[in-house]
């Protein structure tokens, strides 16, 4: 098997005396969608918190491309090549779905200090920022205010905006949540061809979706990976069994 | 320096401190359980230093004059919460700075107005007017010691409002949890007209008993409410804790300074708040 | 016509009857309007931070007041200063102290900003106030007016108030194109993304505070090009430049004309002084002309409530409707 793209070893994160994030250590590589499920409260948005840099690690190590990204502010580890999506659309509502890719496209641009020759030249950020709106299926809403968006829509640029920084792992914060089941499908059907050329983690709650384009699955409960494997060996464990039904979410739900 | 110079400047500080924290609390609590910034609270403090002037007037006494001043005070704050600063909530904070900032303007002149231009002095309350003497040459007045005293029982009155009592419950509650406090039927609205009322009285009787020492004259509010910031700063916002260590630690900062470094006195408090900002962004008892 | 091309024909009608304003305004007048255009530019400078950037400064005076002092004290004290060094001088030392306070102050947000933001300039005025160093609460006299010269050609003399009122007119022309320029750039860009959402500007990769704080340095340059220019006009400095009411006031003037369009905080300062002259007029008002501080007071609570975008704001309300206004998609099935 090829080098994973990140591994983390044994990272931990504690709220005062909550342990969110309890030793977790996996391995993502590229080519792969890795889900982390699990239900509400397992501590599966404190650990993308943690990979992204909007939260330090209390302790443990992140390894990005063979390189130590515990703790570095979430600006370096975007420009590093980690894009996110927020599970809770966080994009610019009052510019356009082109502005908000342009935007996410120019942090790479090498020559982004630039402050007297206009926005509008920089052909490389401009090529960058179409091709994430064609990319996540938003190229016939260019130039739509993002807050005038439908809620699948706003969804699919939270994507876009993640691929405009060109970045070679993914981070999905539950792209779905909220979206009707054909917007799903949409979502599930580009996370899938997304997964060809990225390294992806996504968390999801929405089962189907996760076993249909997921090559790996982690389950977490309370903070910890109760079972990490192919979702033959996940759906077959007698743990993820117990603290399904033990739950409110069930595996098929 | 001898002892008995230490000991007064000691005092001093101490006292300018603890009158500091009745405004401080006031302002910080706003902040925290409102989300307002409020330039307009050292026009309380101004204002009821003016009440006291002209109250005493009228009465002959001091004792007189707060015991119908903070009413008429804390009916003015509930007014002025429930006419203008309610429609702050929602608001940017730009819009809650130019709103009060506009108000002070009004105040000010107002006691233009009403008041005049000149500066008052006021008598010190005769029972209290004594001195307690330290060495054959230096003494320490009672009133002084009376002022740290009274603002010792009131700051232990706001602490046990804070934690012992069903509104200090639902404060708190507001403070870490506004939609959750609604859902639970209680009067959000209300604690918020209280709380604002609570912080005008403080800042309006920290000025009334203040009055005879600092004299009343026009902007002494605008000096206040800054280094009431500063306080809040260092403190941390929304933590009533944390407004007591800050005024205790600038009312000495800035005695001492006045005495020791006259010259660059009006900077030390700022040059403290700047340290605490290096190490500490968030204040002393902020949350980061 | 399109927008841009309204707002270039509105420019240069607005510019054309400024200059043509000395040919038929009384010396009072010309005077009037060179210290409105003076205010415009530090109304602008303080737009940036606040309309483009998101940085509620509550101490922009701080700038004003600085560049002053530095023009008083940096020059000679019987000669005339030269104005090729002196200006830039005044601006950098506004810069300086921009760079310094704000590796702190934008360690802050919110409330914590506004507040630290007052703190500074508040101690600044404190230095200057009870320091010898720049003359105490009396402040310095400023005996001669910097000179303009190329070798011994005088390119303007600004003892001259026609000649000083086109000067100032030509720089604060400068800086609204200066800042267009800016502000359309990549660097703009990401400010105004900063003010709209500053924790995705973050994740998408950039290193915001170097951005915060490149703008914040940029807008005390610019103000302090303001102070130094009512510093000359004026000919003195005193604490009272420094104060907080100052910075109140440029606050009042950025959100009156209208945040986040550069054209507005120049209207905000052309508005701003008219009403200030307008309520202190002692032939309307009276007795209460005095007392005007009492209207603007009232005045500034009622654009708080009702006039949140500026005078800009009702200009564009019909050019543009607001986004809330438009149809919001239903969601699909």
């Amino acid at each position: 098997m090829s080098e994973p793209i990140l591994r983390t070893h044994e990272l931990t994160k504690r709220f005062g005396g909550l342990v969110a994030v309890d030793k977790v250590s996996l391995e993502l590589h590229v080519g792969e969608v890795h889900a982390v499920i699990g239900p509400n409260g397992a501590g599966k948005s404190t650990l993308t918190n943690l990979l992204s840099g909007d939260l330090p690690p209390t302790s443990g190590t992140v390894q990005f491309e063979n390189r130590d990204i515990a703790g570095l502010p979430s600006d370096r580890i975007s420009r590093l090549g980690v894009g996110r999506s927020y599970q809770k659309t966080n994009i610019f509502l009052p510019f356009t779905v082109f502005e908000n890719c342009r935007l996410a496209a120019q942090s790479r641009a090498p020559r982004a200090w630039r402050v007297w020759r206009g926005a509008g030249v920089f052909g490389d950020t401009n090529r960058q920022a179409e091709a994430a709106m064609e990319a996540a299926g938003l190229a016939h809403r260019r130039e739509r205010v993002a807050a005038t968006l439908s809620h699948g829509e706003q969804r699919q640029l939270e994507i876009a905006m993640c691929l405009a920084t060109q970045p070679r792992l993914l981070l999905l914060d539950e792209p779905l949540a909220g979206m009707g089941p054909h917007e799903s499908h949409r979502m599930v059907d580009l996370i899938r061809k997304l997964s060809e050329g990225h390294a992806i983690m996504l968390i999801e709650h929405d089962m189907d979706a996760v076993f249909a384009v997921a090559h790996k699955l982690t389950v977490m409960v309370n903070g910890e990976v109760i079972e990490s494997g192919t979702p033959e060996t996940v759906r077959a464990s007698p743990a993820v069994q117990l603290a399904y039904l033990g739950g409110e979410d069930n595996l098929h739900g | 320096m001898d002892l008995a110079f230490f000991l007064i400047q000691l005092l001093n500080g101490l006292q300018y401190g603890l009158l500091l924290f009745l405004v401080a609390s006031g302002l910080t609590l706003v902040f925290g359980i409102m989300g307002i910034i409020n330039l307009v609270h050292g026009s309380f403090y101004m204002l009821g230093a003016y009440l006291a002037w002209s109250l005493a007037g009228l009465t002959g006494s001091l004792a007189a004059a707060i015991a119908v001043g903070i009413p008429l005070t804390v009916l003015f704050g509930m007014a002025l919460e429930w006419l203008l600063i309610r429609r702050l909530y929602e608001r940017d904070h730009l819009f809650q700075v130019l709103l009060t900032y506009g108000l002070i303007l009004v105040f000010e002149e107002m006691r233009s107005i009403l008041w005049g231009d000149d500066v008052h002095g006021l008598p010190v309350p005769a029972l209290l007017n004594v001195s307690i003497p330290l060495t054959e040459t230096l003494s320490y007045p009672v009133y002084r010691l009376f002022i740290s005293g009274v603002c010792l029982l009131l700051a232990f009155g706001l602490y046990l409002l804070i934690q012992k009592t069903r509104l200090g419950m639902m404060i708190r509650a507001g403070a870490s949890n506004r939609d959750m406090v609604q859902s639970l039927g209680i009067n959000i609205k209300l604690i918020y007209t209280l709380v604002f009322a609570i912080g005008v009285a403080l800042a309006a009787f920290a000025g009334m008993i203040n009055a005879p020492l600092s004299s009343v004259f026009p902007n002494m509010g605008g000096q206040v409410l800054i280094i009431c910031f500063v306080v809040v700063v260092i403190g941390g916002i929304g933590s009533v804790k944390g407004a007591m260590a800050a005024s205790l630690m600038i009312g000495l900062a800035d005695t001492f300074g006045q005495v020791l470094v006259p010259e660059v006195a009006g900077m030390i408090v700022y040059l403290l708040m700047a340290v605490v900002l290096v190490w500490r962004p968030a204040g002393l008892f902020g949350k980061a | 016509m399109t927008p841009a091309r309204t707002r270039l024909f509105a420019l240069l009608a607005c510019a054309l009857l400024l200059a043509l304003f000395p040919l038929f305004g009384g010396t009072f007048y010309v005077q009037l309007i060179a210290k409105v255009m003076i205010l415009a530019i530090f109304a602008m400078s303080l737009d940036l931070l606040i309309g483009y950037t998101g940085l509620v400064s509550f101490g922009h005076a701080a700038y004003f007041g600085l560049a002053g002092y530095a023009l008083a004290l940096l020059g000679p004290k019987y000669e005339a200063a030269s104005l090729w060094w002196s200006l830039p001088a005044a601006m950098a030392v506004c810069a300086l102290f921009a760079l310094v306070t704000g590796l702190l102050v934008l360690r802050t947000k919110g409330i914590f900003f506004i507040m630290v933001t007052l703190a500074f300039a508040q101690m600044l005025y404190f230095v200057f106030h009870d320091t010898k160093l720049g003359g105490g609460s009396d402040g310095i006299y400023i005996y001669n007016k910097p000179e303009l010269k190329i070798g011994d050609f005088a390119l303007a003399n600004l003892d001259k108030i026609e000649h000083f009122y086109y000067f100032v007119l030509i720089l604060m022309l400068a800086v609204y194109l200066l800042l267009r320029r800016v502000l359309g750039s990549t660097f703009g860009r990401a400010l105004v993304g900063i003010k709209v959402n500053e924790h995705r500007m973050q994740a998408l990769g950039f290193p915001v505070f170097r951005y915060k704080l490149a703008s914040y340095v940029l807008a005390g340059a610019l103000g302090g090009l303001s102070g130094y220019l009512a510093a000359v006009q004026f000919g003195f400095v005193n604490p009272e430049i420094l104060s907080w009411h100052k910075s109140g006031q440029v606050m009042m003037m950025v959100i009156l004309g209208g945040m986040g369009t550069l054209y507005g905080p120049v209207l905000g300062a052309f508005a701003f002084v008219l009403l200030q002259e307008t309520f202190s007029n002692q032939a309307w008002f009276g007795s209460l002309a005095k007392h005007w501080q009492l209207a603007m007071g009232g005045f500034v609570v009622l654009v708080a409530l009702y006039l949140p975008r500026g005078l800009a704001g009702l200009i564009e309300r019909k050019a543009q409707p607001a986004v809330e206004e438009e149809e919001k998609p239903k969601e699909k099935p």
